[in-house]
């Protein structure tokens, strides 16, 4: 009784001080704590990514000593050289190919995880997410000396079965699959664990459901597992892609673009060019080209989750 | 169609014993139900015949065949589970015909069937919703309607209105029965809802440790059940066990439940039980409609007795009461007019023609 007879006292104290503050009425607001709190966040993406953007727009348009403006004078210079193209295409088949590996062994591999009995699952979690948790920069190192011509590890165990010596980072072809290997070794446990946590999530009645309409193991993942996932495989394509074709570190190291330009993708070779050759607008250009190409994968695959947003 | 066999079936956990030897015939187009408490044993006894479970032991036929190692999907079984188990990402139609397509069966051969089974189901208007735009009522119908349009040899159906309120369930257990009215399958039902047991089930398998209990016809169950389980777990409210012994006083056979309490014995029962050992303990076994208010002309055998109610429970048509003898509650059903109050006396009569007589030790029913 006495916190009734207490209430409305409380509630003319509190309608007072509102009236006496503006300031703190505003503050006293959901949406204003909301703004504030999210604010050094913000800050830091108006400063590291919008910044940065705008800046590179800019820059793109100017003339190699940045002096003067050329407009689109740096794209149409690009457009004319070969390299440019040979970087457009390499940068597709990287990111694609790499993708589509990624994908596929994590899938296989989160369904071998997936049937390990939970005690030694955890281990093997562990295990299995270790190349995606050393700095890649780190680990393509290690590759490299794998992938040496004449004292490395693997064309020293190819030798006893009398193949090789492969030229690793020599060749272009094989320059581009090591560079595409070791990417997929560096992505494929994001992808495993993912898809381990999109696959606990599909009732196990489901497939038991299934089995009993008949269908076997291939029919129950394309008609169980696969639709269950299409939305978690949708977004880490989409993120895996996003983060590929802007991948640096493991080109930069394994080959640096060599040989002959041969594994340059776009963030390699707008360093090269901007950063190496002092040429920053041109640079700039390369780099830009990713925006549009990713943006349109964005929308494809991004549309395709919205109309399904409300299925499952 | 088919009829189901179950020879000495086990199933073991590691060193836990599930299911502990059962043996089942079921008949074609029978509707067996298997009912009891939950870690009977029911649903993976049921789950075994589905061929979701290997068998550690014995063997199982379905239409003559033994199909212990014969994978789900060859077994010719349709089955509605609990949760439904519907695939989201199809639609009513493409659920009920999932299995069909996976057959390869003529595409208007699918389309006839569904159709037909949605007819039957009133689930016409909905064959192009996802599940998720159905409510439980009508997710059921379509976990039905798939195992219908399957037309398997025999139906399972694993505790499934579990997941329903109370009056859809009702309606549901309806739906089920007339379905099964139409078609015939032979079906295999689980459930621990005695209820459900009782009104849907041609016989009714009752389970307990992973034994079987007793298997009977609902009105056997009720009225000749076989051991304290049964007798305890079939009906509602439960039946009452009164701790009692036999006398024999003036050359007639008596049952006392209290130093002040003991009733003559009708004559069927009394020769029923003349060797029943005097000292043995006893359990007077009696359900709730057969304790009842005293009425002036009583039929031979129901015994009048005096009792003050501790409880009363008024359901509309009748009324619970509830009164303790010797520590052990009693529960009976007397009329509305009976003048029942809480904490008030009452001239109840037991209806002695209809009692149990259970051996206390064992659990047997005399």
């Amino acid at each position: 009784m006495v916190d009734v007879t207490l209430q409305p006292n409380r509630v003319t104290a509190t309608q007072a001080v509102r009236k006496r503050s503006g300031l703190r009425n505003a503050l006293r607001r959901k949406s204003t704590v909301a703004f504030v709190m999210a604010l050094p966040l913000i800050l830091l993406i108006l400063i590291l990514v919008v910044y940065p953007a705008l800046y590179s727009l800019h820059l793109a348009t100017l003339n190699k000593s940045m002096a003067k403006f050329v407009g689109f004078g740096n794209f149409e210079f690009l457009f004319k050289r070969d390299t440019f193209w040979l970087v457009v295409k390499q940068s597709c088949i990287f990111a694609i190919s790499a993708v589509i590996f990624k994908a596929l062994i994590g899938f296989i591999v989160a369904h071998f995880v997936h049937n390990v009995p939970a005690k030694k699952q955890r281990k093997w979690r562990g295990m299995l997410l270790v190349p995606w948790v050393i700095p890649p920069a780190m680990s393509t190192l290690a590759w490299l000396w794998l992938f040496d011509p004449s004292y490395s590890a693997f064309n020293y165990t190819l030798s006893f079965f009398g193949i090789g010596p492969i030229p690793w980072t020599g060749d272009a072809m094989w320059a581009r699959f090591s560079v595409i290997l070791v990417n997929v070794w560096y992505g494929a446990p994001f992808f495993m664990i993912m898809y381990l946590a999109a696959l606990k999530s599909v009732p196990e009645q489901l497939y038991e459901a299934a089995a009993i309409d008949g269908a076997n193991w291939w029919q129950r993942i394309w008609y169980v597992t696969l639709p269950m996932m299409r939305n978690i495989i949708a977004i880490t394509t989409l993120f895996s892609l996003i983060v590929t074709f802007a991948n640096f570190d493991i080109v930069r190291i394994l080959t640096a673009g060599g040989p002959l330009d041969h594994t340059h993708i776009f963030a390699t070779w707008a360093f090269r060019v901007g950063i190496e050759g002092s040429d920053v607008p041109l640079g700039a250009s390369v780099s830009l080209f990713m925006v549009p190409i990713l943006a349109v994968a964005a929308v494809f695959i991004l549309r395709d989750i919205s109309k399904r947003g409300n299925e499952a | 169609m088919a009829d189901v066999t179950l020879r000495k079936v086990v199933k073991r956990y590691d060193d836990v014993e599930a299911v502990r030897g059962i043996d089942l015939d079921i008949a074609d187009h029978e509707f067996v139900v298997l009912v009891g408490p939950s870690g009977c044993g029911k649903s993976t006894t049921l789950r075994m015949i589905a061929g979701l479970e290997d068998i550690s032991d014995g063997d199982i036929m379905i239409g003559g065949d033994v199909v212990n190692d014969v994978p789900p999907k060859d077994r010719d079984i349709a089955m509605v589970f609990q949760n439904y188990a519907l695939y989201p990402h199809m639609t009513v139609a493409e659920n009920m015909s999932f299995g069909l397509r996976l057959k390869n069966y003529p595409k208007a051969e699918i389309k006839s069937r569904v159709t037909e089974a949605a007819r039957m189901l009133d689930i016409t208007d909905l064959v192009d919703r996802k599940p998720k735009q159905l409510s439980g009522g009508q997710r059921q119908r379509v976990a039905m309607g798939r195992a219908i349009v399957r037309n398997p040899k025999v139906f399972l159906f694993d505790e499934p209105l579990s997941n329903l309120d109370a009056k859809l369930r009702v309606q549901m257990r309806i739906e089920i029965k007339k379905v099964h009215q139409k078609v015939r399958t032979t079906t295999v039902y689980v459930t621990h809802d005695q209820v459900e047991a009782m009104t849907l089930a041609d016989r009714v398998v009752v389970m307990n440790h992973g034994r079987i209990e007793q298997i009977g016809t609902p009105n056997e169950l009720y009225h000749k059940p076989a051991t304290r389980f049964v007798a305890s777990f079939i009906g509602s409210p439960a039946m009452n066990f009164v701790p009692c012994r036999l006398e024999d006083v003036g050359g007639k056979l008596h049952v006392r439940l209290t130093d002040r309490l003991a009733f003559p014995l009708p004559p069927a029962r009394a020769a029923r039980y003349s060797a029943v050992s005097r000292t043995d303990k006893l359990l007077l076994g009696i359900r709730p409609e057969h304790v009842m208010e005293a009425r002036p002309h009583a039929e031979p055998g129901v015994e009048p007795f005096d009792a003050v109610l501790d409880v009363t429970e008024p359901m509309g048509m009748e009324t619970l009461v509830y009164f303790t003898l010797e520590g052990t509650q009693v529960c009976g059903r007397v009329n509305p007019n009976a003048g029942a109050q809480d904490g008030s006396p009452l001239r109840l009569a037991v209806d002695l023609n209809n009692m149990h007589l259970l051996n206390e030790v064992t659990g047997a029913v005399l």
